[in-house]
């Protein structure tokens, strides 16, 4: 008999005593499932499979199909980047913010943008009433940039901008904040989100319709790839999928769906896959089903990794790597009893980072409430602190691979993704599924789901639908002002009127020169732009005019 | 003032009052018609149906572009299925058009299907009267799918336009079963998919098979783009071409008689039902006359007949 | 025949997270009203233009950027300034306590927020409705 044919017997033993057990004392649940609806066994057992095909599915740290890391060390060699999403009101207020946070132990910026800003209005422009710098902090022109960083030199930092449509601008004001520091292109660091389609399907700040957009992002790829060539050009996100409310198996399957239709619009634009594609990164979030959620990221990497080869066959093995950022998950903080929150953002950091993770933004107590205050900014970075310096899990690499139930959840996570990503490539790609308004409904359906369990009592929610208290309103909440728009619309007219109306001119007809014909690259001209002190206001609507604006494609 | 006035003058909320009064049937909606009726007659009234998803909302926000720009004043009327579960309705479809919502010569209204017999024909019907005295010259009625509903929207319209997209497969069987009767204008949309000319070739020869009239002649077919905006122009130029070629043949006219024909043989039908409900209270007599039939005490047709001579026998009495 | 209940879910400002209002709209439905929906990014005047030409009993507002105290109130001014005052105005979101009483005193008649059930609001819903009825 083989060692799995006595593990079998002897299981086969075993089930007939859980049997018996059962009929006295039954289990708590009928069936247990994962946050997204796996279901779960009661126990995960070895498979006969299992070291057949460890090089295969599994393999090394480093090693294709990267399922145990991108990196042959990991955390052993270096922790990840702990990099805390802040900006707020006014460029003074966030670069106070960043320097507090530089000098706490953080590691890299990652800077928060208003609405406004997001969608490419100046801050006096009529659609702007009431958000300017509410969400983020407020960018019209590269005067305004040049406060943010100020004195924060950007050779030493990496700096994150969550910003997508007009990410094109606002990399435009931090090439130009960095000449005027002395710093050259080729010596930035950082990341542009960049990632227009989740915005339709999920986050909502577009400005115009899928083909202009993905001409502007692989005209930064082009242009980053020579220029800026430590630039991350993207962060294909699933974050804001997830907080849509989509299971974990859509958030991997909708970002990879994402990725790759990124990929095809730059090979149709003529770039090598090997010049851009090992400059793609990812952008999860991390939940609180903890087992699931480490699966997930698992399961990630190995779909890219066989996409990358398998499909657009890539020989560079950093094309192959899916690497990530990641964000604890702000739709599971609550605002009943906000402390536990930090307790979920614990795990939820313990989930990306036996999940791998590169970065991570870990959310803050009280941001279901409000602006997060410099204290729980504090509380959640110091949580990664303590995963990183007390827990130990840093310090092996993969330390839940080889778990039964996890490896089996990677599995069963990786083939649910192909099984969309084969639907989504037969209705035409990502784009027209879109179009069609298929990955927002199936969102949608997800979250409508979750919500009723909630509502019914069938998934807790602690201190929401169960063990709750009486609670007194909380206080010491950090508001924005709201003469803030005000007081940005004054900076606004001032650099408005010290700037050169002709160059200002010349520069916007260069642009929309450029837009019009898409064989040119469109950042040398907004960079020109932007150097003139052209409002992103004015640059976006030059493009609005020749581009058009999308508008939402939902299916109710 | 009354209600009647502030629809006359195209007051917003007016409007939208009188349009509630007829879709809840509350008293004083015949009242109410009967005011509008001489204002009434100068709209023209498209119907736009297809199956669901085939972007009708999408395009009609194109064509609300359009007549904005002929100088004509539009209205919609969206119709969407109530769940017949729990009686809401998620009525979603001005979503799209919503770039709309700010131009005061255009006025959009959500109804649903709420699933009483005849009701949304007739509250729909009084919905257009509504809309074409206050002035709009241009009524269109967006329902979904293919099915009896429809079909009744389609009769309240001077011309309808069924919108197909490729990619649903059963669309053809759909029009051989003889939803080709109900459209003027055969409008294939998403024209940016490769396989919509192998639907056009399909719908050709569909149209091919049928017998057309001078009257109404073999309708034709545009394609378009709705989400890029493509062919629009096209579908303006054949919605002008057959209004003007029904209104030389008579066909917009006919289809007006047989529009009030069938508006009053229905208001008639469902006043006398009503009125025999009250008088008789048929359904306080029902649970006897089904004892009578379960115990077998009787057979269906002779109760029915006995009934019906009763039935008559009352209404005389009083 | 009861007279239905039309409620119409609207998200103004610029913030695109719409699954609260995607929810509240689809559960309302469930309840058995009639729900219409705008999507994202409406202006305060078309939210109402809306309201008037759909002849809604309810305003239901969502908003998650913080944007509420202006833009909430906008909605109500709006609405008083088309002789609709008597549609009922209602909010939620991410919104502190304290601007709740603001918006109230402001018109909004109830704020619900993160965590509540769907039930609360069918209830307010239900409480107002002899007032919406009969107006
Ligand atoms: N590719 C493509 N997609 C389109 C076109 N027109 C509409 N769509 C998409 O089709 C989907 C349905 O569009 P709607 O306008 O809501 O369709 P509808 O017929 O009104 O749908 P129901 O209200 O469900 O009956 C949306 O996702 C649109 O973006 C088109 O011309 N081409």
């Amino acid at each position: 008999m083989s060692d799995y044919q006595t593990i079998r017997e002897a299981v086969r033993q075993w089930e007939s005593n859980v049997d018996k057990v059962l009929q006295r004392f039954p289990e708590r649940k009928p069936q247990f499932c994962t946050g997204s609806g796996i279901p779960l066994e009661c126990v995960y057992l070895p498979t006969e499979q299992a070291s057949e095909h460890y090089l295969d599915k599994l393999g090394f740290p480093g090693d294709y199909p990267y399922t145990r890391g991108v990196q042959p060390t990991m955390y052993r060699g270096r922790l990840w980047t702990m990099r805390q999403y802040a900006g707020f009101g006014t460029a003074e207020e966030s670069n106070a913010r960043y320097k507090y946070l530089l000098s706490q132990g953080q590691t890299g910026l990652s800077v928060a943008f208003d609405l406004p800003t997001q969608i490419g209005y100046d801050s006096d422009d009529p659609h702007s009433v009431g958000e300017v710098g509410k969400v983020g902090v407020a960018i019209d022109t590269l005067g305004d940039m040049e406060i943010l960083f100020d004195g924060i030199p950007l050779d030493q930092v990496s700096t994150s901008m969550t910003i997508n449509a007009p990410a094109a601008v606002l990399l435009a004001f931090y090439i130009a904040v960095a000449e005027k520091q002395g710093v050259s292109k080729d010596k930035l660091r950082g990341t542009i989100q960049n990632d227009i389609l989740k915005e339709y399907i999920a986050r909502g700040t577009y400005i115009f319709p899928p083909k202009p957009s993905i001409r502007l992002i692989t005209d930064i790829f082009a242009f980053c790839s020579i220029e800026v060539p430590n630039w991350n050009t993207i962060s294909i996100s699933g974050y804001h999928i997830r907080e849509a409310g989509s299971t974990a198996v859509q958030e991997v399957a909708f970002t990879l769906a994402d990725g790759i239709e990124y990929v095809k619009a730059a090979l149709a634009a003529g770039l090598d896959i090997d010049d851009f594609a090992g400059r793609l990164s990812f952008f999860f979030n991390s939940h609180n089903d903890l087992l699931e959620e480490v699966a997930k990221f698992r399961a990630a990497r190995r779909v890219w990794a066989r996409v990358m080869q398998e499909k657009f066959h890539a020989r560079n093995p950093k094309s192959l790597m899916l690497r990530f950022h990641t964000q604890t998950a702000g739709s599971t903080l609550t605002a009943q009893q906000p402390d536990n929150n930090i307790v979920r953002v614990a795990i939820q950091t313990l989930a990306a980072v036996l999940g791998g993770t590169q970065s991570l933004h870990t959310n803050s107590r009280d941001e279901a409430l409000s602006l997060p205050s410099e204290e729980s900014v504090r509380i959640a970075l110091r949580t990664q602190q303590i995963v990183a310096y007390e827990s130990g899990v840093a310090d092996t690499i993969d330390p839940l691979g080889g778990s039964y139930a996890i490896e089996a959840l990677t599995d069963r996570i990786e083939e649910e993704t192909w099984a969309y990503l084969d639907k989504i490539e037969s209705v035409g790609g990502m784009v027209h599924a879109i179009e069609a308004g298929y990955p927002q409904k199936e969102i949608q359906d997800a979250a409508y789901a979750v919500q009723k369990q909630i509502e019914a009592g069938e998934r807790v929610v602690v201190g929401v639908n169960k063990f709750t208290v009486k609670e007194d309103a909380p206080k010491g909440l950090l508001r924005v002002d709201p003469r803030l728009r005000q007081v940005q619309i004054e900076k606004l007219q001032q650099v408005r009127a010290g700037r050169s109306a002709a160059e200002l001119e010349k520069s916007l007809h260069e642009l929309q020169t450029a837009a019009r014909d898409s064989s040119q690259n469109l950042l040398p001209v907004i960079l020109q732009a932007v150097q003139n002190y052209a409002t992103l206001g004015e640059i976006c609507n030059v493009l609005r005019q020749e581009f058009g604006e999308y508008r939402e494609s939902i299916v109710l | 003032m009354t209600l009647a006035d502030g629809v006359r003058q195209g007051q917003q909320r007016a409007i939208a009052r009188a349009i509630s009064l007829v879709e809840n049937d509350l008293p004083g909606r015949e009242e109410l018609i009967d005011r509008l009726y001489p204002s009434t007659g100068k709209a023209v009234v498209l119907g736009l149906t297809g199956p669901p998803g085939a972007g009708k909302s999408t395009l009609l926000d194109r064509l609300l572009s359009e007549e904005r720009k002929a100088g004509r004043k539009a209205a919609v009327i969206a119709v969407d299925p109530s769940s017949p579960f729990t009686g809401g309705a998620l009525l979603g479809d001005r979503l799209r058009m919503q770039s709309h919502a700010l131009d005061p010569g255009v006025y959009i209204r959500s109804m649903a299907s709420r699933g009483h017999l005849g009701g949304i024909a007739g509250a729909t019907a009084d919905a257009v009267k509504i809309f074409d005295a206050a002035g709009y010259d241009r009524v269109i009625v967006e329902t979904l799918g293919v099915g009896q509903t429809e079909i009744e929207i389609a009769q309240l319209s001077d011309l309808v336009l069924l919108v197909l997209v490729p990619g649903l497969g059963d669309e053809i069987q759909a029009l051989k079963a003889g939803i080709m009767e109900i459209g003027d204008i055969y409008v294939i949309n998403k024209s940016d998919k490769d396989e919509s000319a192998r639907l056009r070739a399909e719908v050709d020869y569909v149209l091919s098979l049928a017998n057309p009239t001078p009257e109404r002649p073999v309708p034709p077919v545009v394609m378009v783009s709705a989400l890029f905006d493509r062919g629009i122009d096209d579908l303006i130029d054949s919605i002008a071409g057959r209004l003007q070629r029904y209104a030389e043949t008579g066909e917009i006219d006919r289809r007006r008689r047989l529009r009030l024909r069938r508006e009053l043989r229905q208001q008639l039908q469902s006043k006398i039902n009503d009125h025999i409900e009250r008088k008789v209270e048929i359904d306080r007599q029902m649970d006897q006359w089904v004892e009578r039939l379960i115990s077998h005490q009787e057979t269906p047709y002779a109760l029915i007949n006995r009934q019906i001579e009763w039935i008559f026998k009352e209404m005389d009495r009083s | 025949m009861e007279r239905k209940i039309r409620i119409l879910i609207a998200k103004p400002g610029l913030d695109g997270h719409d699954r609260g209002a995607k929810y509240i709209a689809r559960a309302l439905k469930d309840a058995g009203y009639e729900v219409i929906y705008t999507g994202i990014r409406q202006s305060p005047e078309s939210i109402v233009r809306t309201a008037l030409q759909e002849d809604v009993d309810f305003v239901g507002l969502s908003l998650l950027s913080g944007a509420h105290n202006e833009l909430f109130p906008a909605v109500v001014d709006e609405l008083q300034r088309q002789g609709a005052q008597d549609v009922v105005v209602f909010g939620g979101g991410v919104i502190p306590d304290s601007d709740i009483a603001y918006l109230r005193d402001k018109g909004v008649e109830a704020v619900f927020t993160p965590g509540t059930s769907i039930s609360a609001v069918i209830d307010f819903i239900e409480a107002n409705r002899e007032r919406v009825v009969s107006r």
